[in-house]
């Protein structure tokens, strides 16, 4: 199957739930609307053609630049993408899903966005998901275990936001 | 394992047993690095597994958002460090899929050379430790006497030993110093019968038999939901690798190799009538077969790297000029998977049009097959889970990034 | 020893025999320190040579023959951790009671025909015995050191030994019934003669029962396969996970002697103790006394039996030695087993092989089947003991007359070459195959 068609067969099943789509970049992707994306990635896995059976991997990718006058320049408001990289063990293709998200929940600092799991569908996600939460700040709603990964629980802040800075100390070990 | 009485007061108080939590780890003996696994047991039995990671955190991914992505190319190397020549491999295949760059037929060679022999080493480790998890010493010393001449070839190619940098995006940073192939095909030739010493010491060796099979049976759904990748993936007998089924951009390395993906079909494994049979109490998916699959890999990328010095010496082109320091990315993202020695390790790159990327990513497969721990330890005995764990092959480094 | 202080130097009773135990506790001490070194010596030149490894090679000279030392003077300097959580009386106890006990052991252990540091008549139980007592210290020390480790190391000790008592303890009556006494001396000395009389040889069963034994042995002295009280792998270190320098050292003491106790107990029960595969060393010590002494050996009498016995003395180390180099290589090659394995191996296995071989021995004994010195058409060993011992004096003390032999010429040492006359009964059944 080819991206068009994935596109295709995605848009008659969930309709305007796809937002978008670029199949023309190196890796093609679709977007869909975060309230949906458990449904799609179910639908997506169990779909007998499509049959994407492997979860490679969950990215975050905080788009933010501090500084206005180069933000006026980048070209896109800041948000945060939840990047789903899926691949089907049987068919042998492979999908990108994003995931549009603002960077804070109704953009009130400290509140985190919220995207609903899909750790149901692939256990992968699991870890996957624990992992963006602990390094960029994304909520994943019904998520068993939401706890940080990789980071000490006690940690403040979500290292792979681009607008986080080192803490000055932790536990009276010297930060920067 | 609770027992089920009829009178439950007669386990309340005549075998009433209190639960143990246990720190296993991160400093332990056999959890590969530091790796923490809370156990939960009663007396011998373990009811329940929780590993904890982060101890070997090093921020690798914030850091790629601030060098370019040559300049990252040593911190792969300290992912996997068991495999860093594969780990370069990875990232620069995913640079070069976002510049477009093509290689030229030798470097694509050299680097399944260097691509096969990275895999060599890293499962001789792999397995070395795993006799190591289950109380044998000997095969450890036996695999790293390999390993070490492996190395000292690395070593003339790039001058490390274990952080390469060698295969960079656009090539290698040096041609093979002359005689570098007849000395590697002569080390084939050495290697080759020393396998079966290992399978002599450890595959077919009663003992390990009887700690290996039936015990952490994975089946082919459980992996696949699990997102587990490499030997572990086909140790449960699903006929799944990157170097045949992968992008274009990697399996174009593999075109014209003669080359069969390990995995159990129809109860048999390709090319095992030369090495060890199944023992009758192997379960496909148990610790045997993840690991026998690792051994044959072995066979097979000596069999790969042999092809490869063939082709190496009559192909075309050069060994490949790396990309300027400063080369921009074009805008645009980029993600490849490719089948490192412990499964895919696929990078992500999103770059905004500067010479810096915007995100790098790194999809670790020890990562992925280190979660399903919680589930395959579950209800074993404290002793299987240095064996189950092993035999998943986890290198912290790639998993804490 | 103790009579030759009490009738030949006039020591009151008591002193002689505080004299005579503190020199026999100073020998055996040094058997077990100075045995220990060597194996530790050995376990890394063996392990080093299996793994394509050379091993110490630099402390002391050539073959780094000093670098136990340089450990033990390493380990001495250590500082005596007591962890915060431990029991610390009986986490400082524990080394301590593993170590006696291991050592307490050599003391029916003879080296030699009459070479033991207490002649006891049941010397095969004391053995087992007290041996059994290791566990004690290891029990101890896990419980104590307050470390979860620790208390599964202990835990699997405690279960694994304890099972492997059964077997080990059916493996040793096999011998024994064979040649009708508890006395290691006398079984030592049964012996004699060529190397068919080994009790190894003596019928398919006591040949099948020596592999039950060793196996048991190496599992009753925690040596890999059955290491899993400090299974490195699993429990760190297993019960001695929280102990440091000498503490340490000590646990390492009492594996590495009852290592060689239960080699040279096989050596004693199976294969002759110090009688060489060819009576030589009676004969070839007359001769060499014969010779530096101008033909007047018959003068010399006690020096030729002393020279054979410093031969078989030589001949039962080696032996011992080949018992606990076996366990190196066995340790070097094969991966460990798990708890339940363990406990299966010995309950599913080796118990029921010993029962096996323990009634096709009595089977064999009772119906006079030839038997390996038969079949060569030599006699099995009529000699029983060399030395007059203590039970035999008390029994001969009954008759005044012997009595007064015996404190007259005040010479209780003397060599007896005339059969006991139990042993000859009791060696005659074995023969006859009479009812037992």
């Amino acid at each position: 199957m080819t991206g068009t068609s994935f596109v295709s067969r995605l848009q008659q099943k969930f309709g305007d739930q796809i937002t978008g789509s670029n199949l023309e970049a190196v890796d093609p992707w679709i977007e869909v609307a975060p309230e949906s994306i458990a449904e799609v990635c179910q639908f997506l896995r169990d779909d007998e053609e499509l049959a994407f059976d492997l979860l490679n991997c969950i990215t975050a990718v905080d788009y933010f630049i501090a500084d206005p006058k180069k933000a006026a320049k980048a070209g896109w408001e800041p948000h945060i993408d939840v990047v789903y990289h899926m691949s089907s063990v049987s068919k042998k293709h492979s999908l990108v899903v994003k995931v549009r998200l603002p960077r804070w929940k109704d953009g009130v600092e400290g509140q985190l966005p919220e995207v609903p799991t899909v750790s149901q569908v692939w256990r992968t996600a699991d870890w996957h998901e624990r992992e963006v939460f602990d390094l960029s700040g994304v909520c994943f709603t019904g998520h068993p275990d939401l706890r940080r990964i990789l980071c000490p629980e006690d940690w403040v802040g979500y290292p792979l936001r681009k607008d986080y800075e080192m803490p000055l100390e932790y536990h009276g070990i010297r930060g920067r | 394992m609770p027992l089920e009485l009829e009178d439950p007061r007669v386990i309340e108080f005549d075998v009433r047993t209190d639960e143990m939590l246990v720190n296993m780890g991160p400093q332990h003996p056999s959890t590969h690095g530091v790796l923490r696994l809370v156990l939960r047991t009663d007396g011998e039995v373990v009811s329940e597994v929780e590993p904890h990671i982060g101890y070997l955190h090093r921020c690798a991914e914030k850091i790629g958002e601030n060098l370019t992505p040559r300049q990252w190319v040593p911190y792969t190397d300290r992912m996997d460090y068991l495999a860093g020549m594969n780990m370069n491999l990875g990232w620069s295949l995913c640079v070069e899929k976002l510049l477009d760059h093509q290689l030229s037929e030798k470097a694509l060679h050299l680097r399944v050379i260097i691509a096969e022999m990275g895999r060599i080493a890293s499962h001789l480790v792999g397995m070395g430790a795993y006799g190591l998890d289950l109380g044998s010493f000997s095969p450890f010393l036996y695999a790293f006497r390999e390993r070490e001449k492996i190395l000292d070839l690395f070593e003339e190619a790039c001058g490390a030993r274990l952080t390469y940098s060698y295969i960079t995006p656009g090539g290698c940073t040096a041609d093979l110093p002359s005689g570098w192939l007849q000395r590697c095909a002569d080390f084939l030739d050495q290697f080759e019968p020393i396998i079966q010493e290992y399978h002599a010491l450890l595959t077919t060796n009663a003992i390990f038999i009887k700690r290996t099979a039936g015990i952490g049976v994975m089946s082919p759904e459980m992996a696949i939901q699990y997102g587990c990748t490499g030997p572990v993936l086909r140790g449960s007998g699903v006929d799944y690798d990157l170097r045949r089924d992968g992008e274009a951009r990697y399996t174009e390395m593999y075109d014209g190799y003669a080359f069969e993906v390990i995995s159990e079909q129809n109860g048999h494994y390709p090319k095992d009538h030369d090495y060890p049979a199944v023992p009758k109490d192997a379960v496909l998916g148990d610790c045997w077969h993840r690991f026998y699959v690792r051994m044959l890999e072995v066979v097979q990328s000596v069999d790969l790297v042999r092809q490869a010095i063939d082709r190496y010496s009559t192909a075309s082109g050069d060994y490949g000029v790396p990309i300027k320091l400063t080369t921009k990315l074009p805008k645009g993202e980029a993600y490849l998977e490719t089948e490192a020695p412990r499964g895919q390790m696929g990078f992500y790159l999103v770059s905004d049009g500067n010479a810096i990327p915007w995100r790098v990513r790194a999809r670790s497969s020890s990562f992925c097959n280190l979660s399903v721990t919680a589930d395959l330890c579950r209800g074993c005995l404290i002793a299987d889970i240095p064996a189950v764990v092993g035999s998943l092959d986890v290198v912290m480094g790639e998993i804490d990034r | 020893m103790a009579d030759f202080f009490e009738h030949t130097l006039h020591f009151p009773v008591w002193l002689a025999y505080l004299v005579a135990a503190l020199i026999h506790c100073v020998l055996i001490i040094h058997v077990v320190a100075v045995g220990a070194l060597i194996f530790i010596w050995m376990e890394r030149k063996i392990s080093g040579r299996i793994q394509d490894r050379l091993g110490p090679t630099r402390v002391g000279g050539a073959f780094g023959w000093l670098q136990t030392l340089a450990d033990g003077i390493k380990l001495i300097a250590k500082e005596d951790i007591t962890p915060g959580d431990a029991d610390v009386m009986l986490f400082k106890i524990a080394p301590y009671v593993s170590f006696a006990a291991s050592f307490c052991a050599y003391i029916a252990l003879p080296f030699s025909d009459g070479w033991v540091a207490q002649h006891l008549n049941s010397a095969v139980f004391f053995v087992l015995a007290v041996l059994g007592l290791e566990v004690f210290g290891v029990i101890l020390a896990g419980y104590a050191s307050g470390s979860k480790w620790s208390l599964f190391g202990a835990m699997r000790e405690a279960a694994q030994v304890v099972s492997y008592e059964v077997p080990l303890g059916m493996c040793v009556v096999v011998p024994v019934f064979v040649c009708g006494t508890m006395n290691l001396v006398t079984i030592g000395n049964m012996q004699s003669g060529l190397f068919t009389n080994w009790l190894i040889f003596n019928d398919p069963f006591t040949f099948a029962i020596f592999w039950v034994y060793f196996t048991c042995a190496v599992a009753s002295v925690n040596r890999a396969p059955f290491d899993l009280a400090e299974a490195e792998s699993e429990l760190v270190a297993g019960f001695h996970t929280e102990y440091s320098g000498l503490r340490w050292s000590f646990f390492f003491m009492a594996e590495y002697g009852s290592m060689f106790l239960v080699s040279g107990l096989a050596a004693i029960l199976f294969f002759g103790g110090w009688n060489g595969p060819f009576p030589i060393a009676e004969p070839l010590a007359t001769t060499l006394v014969n010779v530096v002494t101008l033909g007047n050996a018959e003068s010399w009498g006690g020096l030729s039996t002393y020279l054979a016995n410093l031969m078989g003395c030589v001949n039962f180390l080696l032996k011992g030695f080949v018992g606990v180099t076996v366990m190196m290589w066995i340790r070097w090659t094969l991966p460990r087993l798990r708890i339940d394995q363990v406990m299966t191996t010995c309950l599913k296995y080796c118990v029921p092989l010993a029962a096996v071989c323990f009634l096709g021995a009595m089977f064999w004994q009772l119906n006079g089947m030839p038997t390996g010195n038969d079949l060569m058409g030599f006699q099995r060993g009529l000699q029983t003991e060399g030395w007059v011992e203590t039970a035999d004096r008390e029994a001969t003390a009954v008759t005044p007359a012997g009595s007064a032999d015996l404190s007259a010429d005040g010479e209780s040492l003397v060599p007896v070459a005339a059969d006991r006359s139990d042993g000859d009964h009791l060696s005659g059944l074995a023969e006859n195959g009479g009812a037992g």
